[in-house]
């Protein structure tokens, strides 16, 4: 493996995910040594609406895949209007190829605990809750046991830390439902009802859990406001570009050397990534790539130095979404690999909106049939236009990023498609496996 | 009704009262989990169970039971074995890797073995793609898995053995996961410590340890300004603006003040717009 360059290493900004390679960072007695809980102090001295600013001020954006300006999102709860207020934290992390807010609630939870009291206690919420994904259970285990510690040492419940500040907050296991990772759906299942996306407006910021102003953040919007606390917004800003400032833990998994978790400057290119993680493998060269999760547009070995920041991701007709870069070579199949997400979107769609959850259906079929070499040339057609009747047409995006892989796969791919139509390439799939698919 | 007892009722009460008391119908999820943990599965007992502590019909407990993947609805076994089969992972191996599985135990999808040890289910994404492909049993990863190696899983875990999974704590059985997985802690001594970061997860963090970069620059004592102060530096900008000192570059890496409230309500604008 080749050493990177130094201006490349130089990308590599560990501030999230530095605890991890302290083994004892979940417990509360390593995480006080380093730092912990220091944010919290501090924050508690300052004026709720001062910390609101200095988040404005951080240009922090969402972690989730949508961008939002976090300061923006927390200064929309109104003030004073006599209405309980709700901190959610999105952890029901399942976008497929995404794989940072587990570890950092494995490693490090106490950082996530410290981000939901202080902004918490920003946006006057007294009750905060972390929706997690079922399956994530480790994660689960230690921030279940980081939130016991919180509330044994004072820093949660009543009076945190003399200040008058109370706050409650409870852990909320998921069930398996990709959909509860869309804000809306999130909060009607954790009113106890099916996951199913709200119509919007009314927003989350004034009638979100059980009809009350609530923030809903990413695991890694929330877990990165101790370090702006700490270190101020303009330390932040060091990172990042203009307007996708801070450090960003990109996911890189497929035929690369050494995929991992890599947290770098935002902006970075996926040349940058791969040179990070040694290359790619022996005899595996780039084919296609999401630049963050399966539902954000496929991209090519031609878009080796996009910034992959929100801009720079956009203007290449794609999402950065949630960074989870997953490296296809030509030794694999982009009509296959869009196939197996559909069956994924088909599984998952909430059944809510009838072109994701009709459309997901029929795009899966035509796909079997393409794939066990049956497919016509009118499939392409079929396809495109299904997309175009499910993208904008349903409640949330999990229909939109259903469609990213087809659309651009077909944009990109076309040929591939063509030779299991026109039989040069072999079925992929045989009418045994046809039955068999779900 | 026998088979829920006292201690399952202390702990539905437990469970409701993590909620707002008029918003009880938040346990459900949970509530739904604790019943699980009980038959290993949730039988029309426990949507039963589930709808009397809640004051709700049996339907309303339905609707929400059969909506959510992890809610068994007919017995499972000891060990929920599930194979992650997408994209990544399938590409990786994760297929080969359920196929085998299924033909060797002789089951398909959400289905059972015969002497209740094991139920097989291919997953989606469990959000480990850099350690593809990975399955999971009773929810706790083995990474990295090929036919041969999870072959030995789940031969050891017909045989009686606990193979301690790569990452996460310790196995236990499916029923006791469902306890967690209600809200409770894992009392197992030990457990909550199981299992330390693997090389994937840290790669970035030893790369930069081993060439020594930091983000430099990190001070914890930076203060944050009030709004007052705010304000008033805001005045005193404007002032010097006005008197020519605007040609004073901005120190290196630093970008202008003011800047990155403009973008975000151009952001804002946009989003808007959108909708």
């Amino acid at each position: 493996m080749t050493t990177p360059r130094p201006e490349t290493l130089a990308k590599l900004t560990p501030v999230l995910t530095k605890r991890w390679l302290s083994p004892d960072a979940w417990g509360i007695g390593t995480y006080e040594k380093l730092d912990g809980y220091a944010a919290l102090r501090k924050a508690l001295r300052a004026h709720p609406d001062d910390l609101i600013q200095l988040i404005k001020d951080s240009g922090l954006r969402g972690r989730g895949g949508a961008g939002f300006p976090t300061g923006l999102k927390w200064g929309f709860i109104p003030q004073g209007d006599g209405k309980p207020h709700y901190l959610v934290v999105n952890a029901d992390e399942g976008e497929p190829g995404t794989c940072k807010d587990l570890p950092l609630m494995t490693h490090d939870p106490h950082s996530l605990v410290e981000g939901v009291i202080i902004a918490s206690y920003a946006i006057r919420a007294n009750r905060a809750y972390i929706y997690i994904r079922g399956e994530a259970v480790h994660a689960a285990r230690r921030l279940r046991n980081a939130v016991q510690e919180a509330y044994a040492k004072g820093y949660l419940g009543r009076n945190i830390l003399g200040s008058g500040f109370d706050l409650e907050l409870v852990v909320h296991s998921g069930a398996g439902a990709y959909i509860c990772g869309e804000e809306t759906a999130l909060l009607d299942s954790l009113e106890g009802f099916r996951g199913q996306p709200r119509l919007r407006p009314p927003f989350p910021a004034t009638h979100g859990l059980y009809a009350s102003p609530t923030v809903v953040n990413n695991v890694g919007t929330i877990a990165s406001v101790p370090y702006i606390v700490l270190g101020g917004a303009d330390w932040w800003r060091t990172m990042g570009t203009e307007k996708s400032s801070g450090p960003m833990i990109y996911s890189l998994s497929g035929r690369i050397a050494n995929p991992g978790q890599f947290e770098c400057s935002m902006g970075i290119t996926l040349r940058e990534l791969i040179e990070l993680a040694g290359g790619m493998q022996p005899g595996h060269n780039l084919k296609f790539w999401t630049p963050g999760g399966s539902s954000t547009p496929l991209l090519t070995a031609e878009h080796l130095d996009v910034p992959l920041d929100f801009e720079g991701v956009a203007a290449a007709g794609s999402i950065l979404g949630t960074t989870a870069t997953q490296i296809f070579s030509d030794q694999d199949c982009p009509v296959y690999a869009t196939y197996r997400w559909l069956e994924f979107y088909h599984h998952e769609s909430c059944g809510k909106c009838t072109p994701c959850r009709e459309g997901n259906y029929w795009m899966v079929r035509v796909y079997r049939r393409i794939l066990a070499g049956q497919g016509t040339h009118e499939d392409l057609d079929t396809l495109l236009d299904t997309c175009d009747n499910i993208l904008g047409r349903s409640f949330c995006g999990l229909g939109d990023g259903a469609t990213s892989s087809v659309t651009s796969s077909l944009q990109y791919f076309k040929q591939d498609y063509l030779d299991y139509i026109e039989g040069r390439t072999a079925p992929k799939l045989s009418d045994k496996q046809l039955v068999g698919a779900h | 009704m026998t088979v829920f007892t006292e201690e399952t009722r202390a702990r539905a009460r437990e469970i409701i009262a993590r909620y707002p008391a008029d918003r009880s119908r938040s346990a459900l999820l949970p509530l739904l989990h604790l019943v699980q943990s009980v038959e290993g599965y949730v039988s029309p007992a426990g949507v039963e169970f589930c709808a009397e502590v809640l004051g709700l019909n049996k339907a309303q407990v339905g609707a929400v039971a059969t909506f959510y993947t992890m809610y068994k609805r007919k017995p499972t076994g000891d060990y929920l074995v599930s194979v992650c089969t997408n994209t990544m992972c399938n590409v990786l191996g994760g297929q080969e890797v359920y196929d085998t599985l299924a033909e060797h135990l002789g089951v398909g999808h959400d289905e059972t073995t015969e002497d209740g040890r094991i139920t097989l289910e291919h997953a989606e994404c469990l959000a480990a793609c850099d350690y593809g492909p990975v399955m999971t049993v009773n929810y706790d990863f083995f990474d990295g898995v090929d036919p041969r190696t999870a072959l030995g899983v789940v031969e050891e875990l017909r045989a009686g053995g606990r193979p301690m999974p790569t990452r996460g704590a310790r196995l236990c059985s499916l029923k006791e996961m469902s306890v967690q997985l209600a809200g409770f802690a894992d009392e197992r001594e030990g457990a909550v410590a199981d299992g330390g970061p693997g090389e994937p997860t840290l790669r970035g963090l030893r790369l930069a340890e081993q060439h020594g970069i930091s983000v430099p620059g990190f001070d914890p004592n930076t203060p944050i300004r009030s709004k007052a102060e705010a304000d008033k530096a805001a005045e005193q900008a404007k002032a010097a603006q006005a008197a020519g000192a605007a040609a004073n570059p901005p120190a290196a890496d630093r970008k202008p003040a003011g800047d990155g409230a403009g973008a975000q309500q151009r952001n804002l604008k946009e989003a808007e717009a959108k909708k």
